[in-house]
């Protein structure tokens, strides 16, 4: 075990005292293997009650702790104490308004992906079993599947930054999950939902939402496939109004 | 604030998202949670959910309801268990129908993978029975039930904190919350009020639950007089990540991993010589300790090896990824190319608020109903886990009476009455929060929660005795007695978690005294309950599910009996 002593700088604001957001430090010690999210227990726990940061599962999975760490957003639980240099800076995801501390408003975010009418939509009448799907067929979906609504992309995006608007990747990952789920029967419905001017054809290929998902979801990819998807239903259209 | 709803329901996960999509048919529902929904610690289940459908070798629902009473050590209540197996087809089903994105066999059905104590032919051999989506089986059934339920209008209240449900005379009326952000206490006023909030693995040190699993509405209930049933029995699951507790799925050794213990021996041929690694969890656990301490660990160390080398690369990647990534994350381990150290990490509570088949609670051994208010999920003992519970049952547990204590409610709205919060409800909940706030004790509820989760850990764990446990019940009521008097350092009204934790405190306090009372009694070895002084199962007298509740004299402890349908009590080999 490798135990070594770091500076956590935080960003802290307490809407109840603070004008305007502060920075605190504190010492902590840790052992290598150990999360950043365990650094902060420790100042919770035993120097400031009053820091305030989500957290639930501590392993990656339900995607509560997204912050902003040495200036890139990710999840305090899956961040190691090995992979940090000796000072640590935390600060609330950029672009969600903050509420306190690290905790941001994370609701304008999460009514983005009502936009895409997030849930399988299928009218026929269903089989007595399970509808089959090649396993080829499920493993389209396997990047998408895995996303936990964390919102670091969302968050990390410039083009979100200039527009709170725009719909952001997540909602596209949201998107993409359904319109390559073939057992979904909403694909016009749905694109149409996300091609226009607050929606794909913002995404300018940054891919700092990329480069941040915790999941290593190739975001801009999903992305890149509405839009092709998109655009082929546009062109499919406008054949169809010719000939009529 | 005040709200009416027809139905109000605390917490998101698997269980109170299922019932709030049938309730939902029948009138207006709200879900209360601590978290965001999608937070639930149901996104964290990995490996699977069982049900015999078939499709990748010859299985039967019989065989599911003989494994899972066996598996629980004969304790489950057999009616129950027939109720859940046989309707788990379906179940599994309409979850596809509903969107879950289940992995597949080659010809397009829903996969099948092997689980610990799942056979065919009633113990002849480990059966195909866990339906997965990779190792985050969970998580996929957690969203598309997330998504239905917005889908279905349900009303969501993220981030609130139930601090009170109102239970008089025999009726629940609804309950008391905090919204968390911004300090201010509501009011549910509900017909029907379903408890679905999970577990409390977090009265352990080592444990793969959520820091949110602190067993709050349970702690409130038993406060309100409503008896706790089995909560003695409390699930290690064998492969937690050495000094982590992090779940690795038993769907590992369902895909062909094995146990290796220091000397290199794959140890649980010698303890269930027939299913071997995929022997029940209770089992497993206790052999992995017993290794450790007769000095067998890895390198005479306090762990074992889980070796998953045998595995093919690609089938890790395709079938476990999200363990694999733990691996690497969390020990900086291969799993293809090094074996992983693991210990066992509290998972799992069988016991529960008692309730009967759909899901409304019990008041005494009578079974005597409490109008208004259900519970399903971990959270609730129907009891279909009996004294162990076997892999992928919980998530079929948390569908199956979601959905049927959804239904009952459904069909009780016409003729309930309209519930209404009394003044009194209220004002316990206030007082409750301004003694935390107001307190000036200066000891930290930090790490007196510290303490409690490690002297739980080292007296009631995996192996138990008399000796240790009424050294336990003391030193609880000692720590007891100092939180009362502990103290915050934020006084402020929005987003205080710290309060919050303060008073999960409190119920984490409860649930460990009333858990240790009830393994106290409990003088026999039975599943997941072990005790060194008591090592043999005793049916003739502890053939009984335990009730504790609080009276003014104490906790008190009454039982009931088990329902026995089929299977008549045997030797529990494997």
């Amino acid at each position: 075990m490798n135990r070594k002593n770091y500076t956590f700088r935080i960003q802290r604001f307490d809407p109840e005292k603070d004008a305007a957001p502060r920075w605190d430090e504190f010492a902590v010690a840790l052992e290598s293997h150990e999360r950043l999210l365990d650094g902060l227990g420790k100042i919770k726990d035993f120097m400031d009650g009053s820091l305030t940061y989500r957290r639930s599962c501590a392993h990656g999975i339900c995607g509560s702790c997204a912050m902003k760490i040495n200036g890139k957003n990710r999840l305090a639980c899956q961040t190691l104490a090995r992979d940090m240099p000796e000072t640590v800076v935390f600060e609330p995801l950029p672009a969600f308004p903050v509420i306190k501390d690290l905790v941001t408003d994370m609701d304008p975010f999460l009514e983005k992906n009502a936009e895409v009418l997030p849930y399988l939509m299928n009218d026929e009448p269903p089989p007595e079993r399970e509808r089959l799907q090649s396993p080829d067929d499920q493993h389209k979906m396997l990047q998408a599947i895995t996303c936990i609504m964390c919102g670091c992309c969302t968050s990390s995006c410039p083009s979100y930054w200039a527009d709170k608007e725009y719909l952001g990747p997540a909602a596209f990952v949201k998107a993409a999950r359904f319109v390559l789920d073939t057992r979904d029967r909403a694909e016009d419905e749905r694109l149409s939902r996300v091609a226009h001017g607050q929606g794909l054809w913002r995404c300018h290929s940054i891919y700092n939402c990329v480069e941040v998902c915790p999941k290593e979801i190739d975001i801009t990819g999903h992305i890149a496939l509405l839009k092709r998807l998109s655009v082929k239903k546009e062109w499919a259209g406008r054949r169809f109004r010719k000939k009529g | 604030m005040m709200h009416y709803f027809d139905t109000v329901i605390v917490g998101s996960g698997l269980a109170g998202l299922r019932a709030a999509i049938e309730a939902s048919k029948s009138g207006s529902v709200a879900v209360l949670s601590k978290l965001y929904p999608t937070r639930s610690h149901s996104t964290a289940a990995q490996g699977g959910i069982g049900a015999a459908l078939g499709n990748e070798e010859p299985d039967k629902p019989e065989w599911h309801i003989y494994d899972t009473v066996k598996g629980g050590d004969y304790l489950a209540d057999q009616d129950a268990v027939e109720v859940m197996c046989g309707d788990a087809v379906r179940t599994i089903v309409e979850l596809e129908h509903l969107g879950v994105p289940f992995s597949r066999t080659p010809e397009g059905k829903i996969a099948q993978r092997r689980f610990g104590g799942h056979t065919r032919e009633f113990g002849a051999a480990a059966v195909r029975r866990a339906c997965y989506s990779a190792d985050r089986t969970g998580h996929a059934i957690l969203f598309a039930l997330y998504e239905q339920s917005e889908r279905q209008g349900v009303h969501f209240f993220p981030e609130f904190h139930v601090l009170d449900i109102e239970v008089e005379n025999s009726r629940c009326f609804g309950l008391v919350a905090l919204d968390i952000r911004t300090g201010e206490i509501h009011t549910f006023n509900a017909k029907a009020t379903l408890i679905a909030s999970g577990g409390f693995g977090k009265v352990y040190k080592t444990t793969s639950n959520a820091l949110a699993s602190t067993g709050d509405c349970l702690g409130i209930l038993f406060r309100a007089g409503i008896p706790l049933e089995d909560m003695e029995f409390f699930q290690f699951h064998p492969t937690g990540l050495y000094g982590l507790g992090i779940l690795i799925t038993e769907g590992a050794r369902g895909e062909g991993g094995i146990l290796v213990n220091g000397k290199g021996e794959r140890f649980m041929e010698r303890y269930a010589p027939t299913i071997k690694d995929l022997a029940p969890r209770d089992m497993v656990s206790r052999a992995v300790i017993t290794e450790v301490r007769e000095g067998r660990g890895i390198r005479g160390g306090d762990y074992v090896h889980l070796d998953l080398t045998r595995i093919r690369r690609e089938i890790l990647e395709e079938r476990l990824p999200e363990i694999t990534t733990f691996c690497r994350i969390y020990m900086g381990i291969d799993p293809s190319e090094a074996p992983i150290p693991v210990l066992p990490t509290a998972h799992y509570a069988m016991g529960g608020i008692p309730t009967d088949l759909d899901g409304r609670v019990l008041e005494d051994e009578k079974g005597s109903v409490v109008a208004g208010l259900y519970a399903a999920g971990e959270c609730a003992c129907v009891s279909v886990h009996g004294a162990n519970r076997l892999g992928c049952n919980s998530l079929l547990d948390t569908v199956v009476f979601g959905r049927r204590a959804g239904t009952a409610i459904g069909a009780s709205l016409k003729s309930a009455e309209k519930g209404e919060v009394s003044g009194e409800g209220i004002a316990r909940a206030k007082q409750e929060l301004d003694c935390i706030l107001t307190g000036e004790g200066r000891e930290h509820a930090a790490s007196l929660r510290d303490e409690l989760q490690k002297i739980m850990m080292e007296r009631c764990s995996v192996f138990r005795n008399e000796r240790e446990l009424r050294q336990l019940v003391e030193e609880i009521r000692v720590l007891k007695e100092r939180a009362s008097k502990a103290g915050i350092t934020d006084r402020g009204r929005r987003f205080n978690t710290e309060l919050l934790e303060a008073v999960e405190l409190g119920h984490l306090l409860a649930l460990s005294e009333v858990i240790c009372l009830s393994a106290l009694e409990r003088t026999e070895s039975r599943g997941a309950h072990y005790r060194e002084d008591f090592p043999e199962r005793d049916d003739r007298t502890w053939l009984r599910h335990t009730l504790a509740s609080q009276t003014e004299k104490g906790v008190e402890v009454r039982y009931k009996p088990v329902a026995i349908t089929r299977f008549q009590p045997e030797e529990r080999k494997y």
